[in-house]
């Protein structure tokens, strides 16, 4: 066989070019992934927190349930869940478009393993850390804002780094409910070119380039937040 | 037969009405699909380790021929969406590999998604099983020697056997992502356990309801077994 690869400067029967119509589809794919993050951050840090309180057993049992129930439903019935039965129990949610019913998915989904792992960092910290907090006088507020969260946050950025990654990733499964996004591009671009091979390439070339990407940016977190001279503690779980 | 009590509250509740539900339905759409998914799910976990072993072994043998093929090959796979490398599969699995199957090209979508995904969990096992023969401490490896082992012999009569039971949770674990991960075969139309739901769905025009129930028997599913992974791993833990 042969490369086309002019194929790319084809029009797709709207005016664009492919090349064009695949870079929409990566922002569409960055866009997603993007706002699925800032989603499953900020739950899954609230949730995972909740799930180490120590004096709320309540709370603590309602965040774990929460992490089960997201976290034993495959994303694509999450998907079909958020976009053909949510709005049918909550009318009003039929006025939002797709993308922000797959953000609410992929974030609550990814929210669950974000969760696990926050839980799995404040656990790993040496209990005179809480202690510390406690003796100083602070509130069990205070005590995770100055004391717990900061040194947490530093030990479990490796394990986040592969959950970001994996939710850009994961975005792929929007084009379940055609969101036009990379693997959407890549299903119709396909079907209407019939060179997939190329298609496929270069769908899989800016899916690698995103999540390398990722990576790079979070070794850069991880080197900013660095304590210098401090040796991760917790994470081997002596000292102090 | 059917399901009365199962339509909470007379017929309807949010809207959603599960009197559709009987074993007329579980047994013309569901069941087809759950025993593929099932399949799907065993061929892939012990195929999957069986080839995931030996990219594990290539890139623990500090042969540079051996390493740097399994090194790519894990890290690429790694690096692409499930969604993607499933297209890929069904694009590059020539026809004339169905055809040497009987009926194979009746059920093309299913045994591509058997070979793609045999291919792309070896890849996440093999990284499972680096870590598990690494964790054996060198003293074994190096008593091993001592007995006068032969490399292999090592492997199979020392390590191997110990990293395996280290590694038997979590073997699992990845089993039970491996199964809801199987629903992303909807990219290609196999027909496994959602798709039998969302046919389901179609067919009595109760979509909504079918997902749900989608959901639900994955979540009881995954939320067992993963209940029996835990109890597992606690009485690993003690015995050793």
């Amino acid at each position: 066989m042969t490369w086309d690869w002019k194929v790319f400067l084809n029009d797709d029967g709207g005016g664009r070019t492919y090349l064009q119509w695949m870079f929409d589809a990566w922002g569409w794919t960055l866009a997603v992934a993007g706002a699925s993050w800032v989603v499953a951050m900020v739950v899954g840090a609230l949730f995972g927190t909740l799930r180490t309180l120590p004096n709320s057993p309540w709370l603590t049992r309602f965040a774990n349930a929460w992490v089960e129930l997201f976290r034993n439903i495959p994303l694509l019935v999450q998907i079909f869940i958020w976009y053909f039965v949510v709005p049918k129990i909550f009318p009003p949610m039929k006025e939002l478009p797709s993308f922000v019913l797959v953000v609410f998915a992929l974030g609550f989904f990814t929210s669950a393993r974000i969760a696990e792992q926050v839980r799995a960092g404040i656990q790993a910290l040496p209990r005179g850390q809480r202690y510390a907090g406690m003796a100083m006088g602070f509130t069990t507020v205070q005590t995770y804002r100055y004391v717990i969260l900061p040194m947490a946050i530093r030990i479990i950025i490796p394990p986040l780094t592969s959950e970001s990654m994996n939710l850009l990733k994961n975005s792929s499964v929007a084009f379940a409910v055609s969101i036009a996004e990379l693997t959407m591009f890549a299903m119709q671009a396909q079907e209407e070119t019939s060179r997939g091979i190329e298609i496929y390439l270069a769908v899989t070339a800016l899916y690698a380039v995103s999540a390398f990407t990722v990576n790079r940016v979070m070794a850069l977190v991880e080197k900013k937040l660095q304590i210098p001279g401090y040796v991760m503690a917790g994470a081997s779980g002596g000292g102090h | 037969m059917s399901w009365p009590a199962l339509q909470v509250g007379g017929t309807d509740m949010f809207g959603l009405d599960l009197s559709f539900l009987n074993w007329d339905l579980i047994s013309k759409f569901v069941i087809k699909g759950f025993i593929f998914s099932v399949q799907l799910t065993i061929v892939a976990t012990i195929g999957g380790i069986i080839l995931g072993t030996i990219l594990a072994l290539m890139r623990l043998s500090g042969k540079k021929i051996l390493t740097v093929p399994a090194t790519i090959y894990v890290n690429g796979m790694r690096s692409v969406p499930l969604v993607m490398v499933i297209l890929w599969f069904f694009l590059l699995v020539p026809a004339s590999f169905y055809e040497m199957i009987p009926g194979g090209s009746n059920y093309r979508a299913e045994i591509s998604a058997i070979i793609t995904f045999v291919a792309f969990e070896a890849a996440y096992f093999s990284e499972i099983m680096r870590a598990g023969i690494q964790s054996i401490s060198s003293g074994q490896v190096n008593a091993g020697r001592a007995l006068g082992m032969t490399y292999a012999q090592n492997m199979r009569l020392i390590i191997l056997p110990q990293a395996f039971r280290n590694m038997v949770p979590i073997l699992l674990t990845q089993t039970i992502i491996l199964f809801q991960d199987t629903s992303l075969v909807y990219a290609i139309g196999a027909y496994d356990l959602l798709k039998g739901f969302s046919t389901a769905g179609k067919i009595y025009g109760r979509p909504e309801e079918a997902y749900l129930l989608a959901a639900v028997v994955y979540f009881v599913m995954c939320f067992s077994l993963s209940f029996l992974v835990k109890r597992l791993q606690n009485k690993i833990a003690i015995i050793r």
